[in-house]
């Protein structure tokens, strides 16, 4: 969990400075920086079972090490490829949050109450883009057509079982229907279609990654490899 | 004992001096992150709780609650703590008034998803009228959103629920 909403948060980060609208701009870096809080929140966590620190779980380990689903790590594409994939994502993980808020887990409960009303807000304004985009202007609707034909084949991915999941959080599979209920809803109100179900990508979850991963990681972890421990 | 106590109370008077880095009339009392602070021999314990998930004031705020126990002549440790999660709930009645007389719509007294979601609108800080309108969901800061009194025309940010 940590890893995908860690890479999406940092893929959202490159739109700072290319926003289409100041507004929007504003929104991106917000949503970028909730979903690297928790992320952060989540790897301060692990790290204190595991012993590590958030920095090295995020920084010191390479791309067959990260578990992030692969949609995470497609470059951005254009407004309307990374509006889709907040989309996609963002209905995927506001469930997963809120199944996760009654978690026997107290700590990841308590991650799961923040970051749940933030997802659900990022849903909600990435699902207005969304229907814009699809019942505006042909371009529009055609460019986030073809965002949901590409970014389709990744969806699958986000319901497959965690290794060595331990049941302190909801298994993904038991969101789909939740997950199927509001993009269909969404998609109808955009006026597109929904792609149909093909062959699906995967890998992520267990560290086989697309080549744009390590290029994220290149431009992510420079800092912290090059001037290894630096702080400020 | 008595001297746990009379420490604890300096800890307390030195505390009410840090204030929200990117909201300067708030206290971290006002703002309700301010969970607990107890004394440990001579130290002092003080233990705070996150309020957005990516909020970057926070580590700022540890820094300003070492560096006013600091210069108070006390020594201090910060913990967070996660559980319960923090709420715009925990903003306390005073702290809600320096909001709005700093510009600023304060969040509704439940942190309900209606207002989150902006289908409640916010009253006017300046003028009062409640004949408002979003502009952007996101503002300046993770915890604040954009908005606009259709009766004085002036814009206004309003600290959403949460």
């Amino acid at each position: 969990m940590a890893d995908d909403v860690l890479i999406l948060g940092h893929r959202l980060s490159e739109w700072t400075g290319h926003a289409p609208v100041l507004e929007e701009e504003l929104a991106l870096a917000n949503i970028a920086l909730d979903l690297i809080g928790q992320a952060r929140s989540l790897y301060s966590y692990a790290g204190t079972l595991t012993s590590h620190t958030e920095d090295q779980l995020a920084y010191l380990r390479d791309a067959p090490a990260w578990r992030n689903c692969l949609m995470m790590e497609l470059p951005n594409g254009d407004f309307a490829f990374s509006i889709a994939r907040l989309v996609l994502v963002s209905a995927f993980t506001d469930p997963l949050w809120r199944a996760s808020i009654t978690s026997t887990d107290g700590t990841i409960a308590a991650i799961a109450a923040k970051a749940e009303k933030e997802t659900a807000y990022h849903l909600r304004h990435a699902a207005e883009w969304l229907i814009r985009l699809g019942d505006g202007t042909a371009e529009s609707h055609r460019r986030a057509q073809n965002a949901l034909a590409n970014l389709w084949p990744y969806t699958g991915e986000l319901f497959t079982d965690i290794a060595g999941d331990t049941g302190i959080v909801a298994r993904p599979m038991s969101l789909r229907d939740t997950w199927n209920a509001t993009i269909d809803g969404i998609l109808a109100r955009a006026t597109l279609e929904r792609p149909s179900d093909g062959w699906m990508q995967s890998g992520g979850r267990s560290g086989r990654h697309t080549e744009h991963l390590g290029h994220l990681l290149a431009e992510m972890q420079f800092l912290q490899r090059s001037y290894p421990g630096a702080t400020w | 004992m008595v001297v746990a106590t009379a420490l604890r109370e300096r800890a307390l008077a030195a505390l009410e001096n840090v204030t929200d880095p990117e909201i300067p009339v708030l206290t971290i009392s006002d703002l309700g992150i301010l969970r607990d602070v107890s004394v440990h021999d001579d130290t002092v314990e003080v233990t705070i709780t996150p309020t957005y998930s990516g909020c970057p004031a926070m580590n700022m705020i540890t820094l300003d609650i070492q560096t006013a126990l600091a210069r108070a002549g006390i020594k201090a440790r910060v913990l967070t703590r996660l559980s319960p999660a923090w709420t715009t709930d925990w903003l306390t009645d005073a702290g809600r008034s320096k909001l709005a007389a700093f510009g600023i719509a304060p969040p509704e007294h439940t942190a309900s998803r209606r207002a989150l979601f902006g289908e409640a609108h916010p009253a006017c800080p300046h003028c009062g009228s409640a004949d408002t309108e979003l502009i952007s969901e996101f503002g300046s800061t993770a915890c604040k959103s954009l908005h606009r009194c259709r009766a004085c025309r002036e814009p206004f940010d309003a600290f959403k629920c949460h």
